[in-house]
């Protein structure tokens, strides 16, 4: 009976909540590109009557800015830490307190150091006396800045660093011979799953052991970002494995280690297909060429949209409750949003997996060793 | 431009840095104090169960082995010891065999050298009878002589007499 009455209200939130999408899509077409499916619902709730009836809430505001990264890092109420801005200009480094560019009521304030600096779109940029862009000066401004993200990044760091050292130490201690304990049987099986259903079926069991800490790095790191990625408050509340520089460095380490360790026949797959006739190589030659980017690129924007996309639908759903202007809206929303909740913990192990994954299936192809004997061939033509 | 319009996919260079550096240094210490002993163990511990798994499996089949010759030295065995006391049984039937045909044939020599010995003996005391009877017939007929012949009639008949049982003899 409960059951049924659940099923019947989950049926009822699923036609509300398509209607909502249907009819705003519909609005939001002449609308700009919303950011990366920034929830086609929100954009068009602020263009159309938000904007005018409800003044000062604007939805894609608000997700996007908890998407983003950011000089703070909110704790509670108005209790924020202010992270550090370090930067590099013309006039070499600087380092203060993004407390600076921001005024007593959290508005963009220009802060007089070497330059004139202030905050525009989230963004530290060079301005004139007047408050306008320096576009000049600002294509020299390099921002180092201790972000909300390299915060979080380095938190993860930490973690990862306390969790793994101690679980290594734990094998010192009691030995070979005996079974984990504690941490150290938590952490095993992880990494077995990553060395026996990751590295050795795609890179070969002979060759995985060279792999294994690059691979078990990147799973971890990612892992543990997606993972405080989805805790709404600090020390979570970044998201920086839905940055696309974050997911963009460790593509860029997956692209150096694949073409670092790529051994002759698979650049010669490459260039110079084995096998096939002459135009055939000629045609797949630059097909090839483009494969070796389009990898590390796939990974890097995969691993980018799934996590940022998981992000915006929850906050699409909380936005519900504000855009309906209504406490009743949580009945519907906070459900949805614990459930696509659920989901992302799903999505922040299976997204760790499947780059991980990939990155060892790209090593195993660069090092997989041919055994077929048409190099003769490709001599003969 | 779309790296213009959208701030989401346009990466920061500090998050690019900062995250090169703590990905470097996570490889770089995770690889030397985590992954390495940790990987190393669990290869140590598969390693060590594959040799005691290896082990016990070779052990078993020593053991199988050990335990078939054992079986065959049995077999072989108990095999000798039944061709031995065959063998026993068959020699000592022999010498009983043996035994009883020498003493049998002793038997036999010591029979015949009896009935020899016997009827040599016989032969004599018959020989002696025959000699006492002759000694005493010829007293006899001396006695019977003396008286008889005194009488020559008498003499006469009796001479008949004797010719008629010499010739009945």
């Amino acid at each position: 009976m409960t059951f049924r009455s659940i099923k019947s209200l989950l049926i009822k939130t699923f036609s509300v909540f398509s209607l909502l999408l249907a009819t705003e899509a519909f609005a939001g077409e002449n609308h700009t590109p919303a950011p990366a499916g920034a929830g086609v619902e929100a954009t068009p709730a602020t263009e159309g009557h938000g904007a005018k009836k409800e003044g000062d809430f604007n939805v894609t505001e608000t997700i996007l800015e908890h998407i983003k990264d950011d000089h703070s890092w909110h704790l509670w109420g108005h209790t924020s830490i202010y992270l550090p801005v370090i930067l590099k200009t013309s006039k070499g480094f600087e380092v203060f307190s993004s407390e600076k560019l921001v005024d007593e009521h959290h508005e963009p304030a220009i802060y007089k150091g070497n330059f004139d600096y202030k905050l525009i779109k989230g963004k530290t940029k060079i301005v004139d006396a007047s408050g306008n862009v320096d576009e000049e000066a600002s294509k020299q401004l390099w921002d180092f800045s201790i972000t909300k993200n390299v915060a979080s990044l380095f938190v993860s760091v930490f973690i990862l660093l306390v969790l793994l050292l101690s679980a290594a130490a734990g094998y010192k201690k009691t030995g070979v011979k005996s079974a984990p304990k504690g941490l150290q049987s938590f952490m095993e099986p992880i990494i077995l799953f990553v060395r026996d259903e990751v590295a050795i079926p795609n890179i070969g069991a002979k060759k995985a052991g060279k792999y294994m800490p690059f691979l078990l790095t990147i799973f971890f790191l990612i892992l543990i970002n997606n993972f405080l990625g989805l805790i709404p408050f600090f020390p979570g509340g970044a998201n920086v494995s839905g940055n696309i520089a974050f997911t963009m460095t460790l593509a860029v380490f997956v692209f150096i280690v694949v073409n670092v360790s790529a051994n002759k026949s698979y650049w010669e797959h490459i260039f110079w297909m084995p096998g096939m006739h002459w135009s055939m190589k000629l045609f797949l030659a630059p097909i090839e060429l483009i494969g070796v980017f389009t990898k590390p690129i796939s990974l890097m924007i995969r691993l980018f949209a799934n996590i940022t996309a998981g992000h915006i639908l929850v906050l699409s759903l909380i936005c519900l409750i504000f855009i309906f202007k209504t406490v009743f809206a949580s009945a519907i929303a906070v459900p949805f949003a614990v459930f696509i909740g659920l989901i992302e913990l799903l999505v922040a192990f299976l997204q760790a997996f499947i780059f991980t994954m990939l990155a060892a299936m790209y090593i195993g192809m660069a090092t997989e060793e041919h055994h077929h004997d048409a190099h003769g061939e490709a001599a003969h033509h | 431009m779309l790296l213009e319009i959208n701030p989401l996919v346009l990466p920061d260079i500090g998050l690019v840095f900062w995250n090169t550096v703590a990905f470097l240094l996570l490889l770089v210490v995770l690889g030397k104090f985590a992954w390495k002993p940790i990987l190393k163990a669990i290869n140590d511990r598969e390693q060590g169960i594959e040799d005691a798994l290896a082990r016990a499996d070779k052990m078993k089949s020593e053991l199988a082995t050990m335990q078939s010759e054992n079986e065959a030295l049995l077999a072989k065995a108990r095999e000798e010891r039944a061709t031995l006391i065959k063998e026993a049984k068959e020699t000592a039937d022999k010498m009983v065999a043996d035994a009883k045909e020498k003493a049998k044939a002793q038997y036999d020599s010591i029979v015949a050298d009896a009935q020899v010995a016997i009827n040599q003996q016989k032969n004599a005391a018959l020989t002696d009878v025959k000699n006492q009877v002759g000694a005493l017939v010829i007293e006899v007929a001396e006695k019977v002589l003396h008286k008889e012949l005194s009488n020559k009639a008498a003499q006469e008949t009796y001479i008949n007499e004797l010719a008629e049982g010499v010739k009945l003899n």
